[in-house]
């Protein structure tokens, strides 16, 4: 049996990207403690349709903690109080009748609203962009041990390669800084061997976008590793930082560009 | 040179990026943490008291950081260019930083981040206009009630028998051990240097370093208030 709680929610609203944004007070009466968070957002938007009003918008997609879509700041804390997961997998046993929460959108000037709590998120997309290509040769699939990798080296990478990209370590950095995600796009391909031949310029450009978008820098704080659904470590962003400095200050012009003279 | 090779060229600019400068914030600090260090343990000479010939020890050794004026000088021009780049990169750090979050939220949390590291943009200014007085202090001898050129054990008792003096050099250094208990370990990480083995321990040797040098800097005051020293 589930029992009934009583939520009072103060959710960002926003109707456009100019428009200037409020919080606005919603209390729901009924909200069964198995519901995620977004379902609970649903039962909030159909009561909102209900009445004729604009439903809350929000990110979502999978629904499974790995898509990276949703994502918003519950009461301070990017996807909520659960550690170690996005705030679809948010449950609202994580929460007591009674309780008061302030839902707010990613805050960074790199991350405009587009409404409510949804937030362009394009940013990343072009760091990614700005790291270019990776020297993997298509063709017949390779053997399996062609080319070794270090056990150390292929869990680092791993666990590096489960960013999701939600924007969550965006939101928590006082700087808001995207040192985090930037760190984990450069460290998982940085630690494997098919990532050597543009790891030093991938981390400079990578680390260049990151700045030009208008992210700040990192003051090591860690609050990004305490919030990431991932568990991206801190770790990662010492690894770039180093592989920044190792490429910024090696840099050569390349003779011709594509390799043809 | 094509777009491609240009840009890159442009990118390739290390201190433009913020990474550039936190390297630049870790390798001053680095040697303003070795100064603290060197000062400290200069300055506890206060406690040993003189010699045969009825000289300090602490005016001793005052006289041969002074016995070569060319030297003295080499050492305040590093650390005036470390203090200065400190302080360049950390306004423009900041202000990135408060240009990357014009809109603040509602609500804020700081889950498990540590006081220390939230606050050295508050720390870091404080402790910079305490050098400032603290040099017109002991080093000019400006606001010094009655300064004697290298009588150094004087000047400090003299010096700290100044109430409030004592009280803001008491409160400067323990804003110092904030600034340090994050910083001493924050500059490894800046530098790229972060193990799961060697980490903990580094964060927990910047915290004993940072009590450490306030608890030696601030014993100072203390002995010539309550009489310890005179």
């Amino acid at each position: 049996m589930s029992s009934s709680m009583k939520i009072t929610l103060n959710v960002w609203r926003q109707a456009s990207p100019s428009d200037a944004g409020r919080m606005v007070k919603y209390e729901l009466d009924n909200v069964s403690e198995h519901m995620s968070f977004l379902e609970m957002l649903d039962v909030l938007n159909e009561q909102l349709i209900g009445k004729g009003e604009l439903p809350v918008s929000f990110d979502h997609d999978c629904r499974e903690g790995i898509c990276g879509s949703c994502g918003f700041v519950i009461n301070g804390v990017p996807h909520g109080p659960r550690r170690g997961t996005t705030v679809c997998q948010l449950h609202m046993r994580e929460f007591k009748s009674g309780d008061e929460l302030f839902l707010e959108p990613w805050r960074a000037a790199a991350f405009p609203v587009v409404k409510d709590l949804v937030v362009n998120r394009s940013a990343f997309d072009r760091i990614i962009q700005a790291g270019g290509f990776v020297s993997i040769p298509t063709g017949s699939a390779p053997d399996g041990n062609a080319i070794p990798v270090a056990k150390k080296d292929s869990d680092r990478a791993m666990s590096a390669a489960t960013c999701i990209g939600c924007g969550a370590c965006v939101a928590a950095c006082p700087n808001a800084s995207a040192s985090l995600f930037t760190s984990a796009k450069v460290s998982h391909l940085g630690l494997l061997p098919q990532g050597q031949p543009e790891r030093y310029d991938r981390a400079v450009k990578m680390v260049n976008q990151a700045k030009e978008e208008g992210f700040g820098g990192c003051t090591n704080i860690g609050l990004c590793e305490a919030v990431c659904p991932k568990n991206i470590s801190l770790e990662n962003i010492a690894r770039m930082n180093r592989d920044f400095t190792v490429g910024a200050w090696t840099y050569r012009e390349a003779a011709a560009e594509g390799g043809a003279a | 040179m094509s777009a491609t090779a240009s840009s890159l060229a442009r990118v390739s600019r290390f201190y433009e990026a913020p990474v550039g400068k936190k390297v630049v914030m870790a390798v001053t600090g680095l040697v303003l943490v070795g100064f603290v260090l060197g000062h400290m343990a200069g300055n506890l000479q206060i406690y040993l008291p003189a010699g045969a010939d009825g000289v300090y020890a602490i005016d001793r050794y005052g006289a041969l950081l002074h016995a070569s004026e060319e030297l003295l000088w080499g050492a305040r021009l590093v650390l005036l260019a470390s203090v200065g780049l400190h302080i360049w990169s950390a306004i423009q750090l900041a202000t990135a930083a408060n240009a990357a979050r014009p809109v603040r939220y509602v609500r804020h949390s700081n889950l498990n981040s540590s006081y220390a590291s939230r606050t050295m943009y508050w720390s870091g200014p404080i402790v910079g206009l305490f050098i400032v007085y603290h040099l017109l202090h002991f080093t000019t001898g400006t606001v010094h009630p009655d300064y004697k050129y290298l009588s150094v054990h004087d000047n400090v008792v003299k010096g700290f028998s100044v109430w409030y003096a004592s009280a803001f050099y008491i409160v400067a250094m323990s804003l110092l051990c904030l600034h340090l208990y994050h910083g001493v370990w924050s500059m490894f990480q800046s530098l790229g240097f972060n193990h799961p083995r060697y980490t903990p321990r580094l964060q927990f040797g910047a915290k004993a370093f940072a009590f450490l040098i306030a608890a030696g800097n601030i014993s100072i005051p203390l002995a010539v208030l309550t009489g310890l020293v005179k």
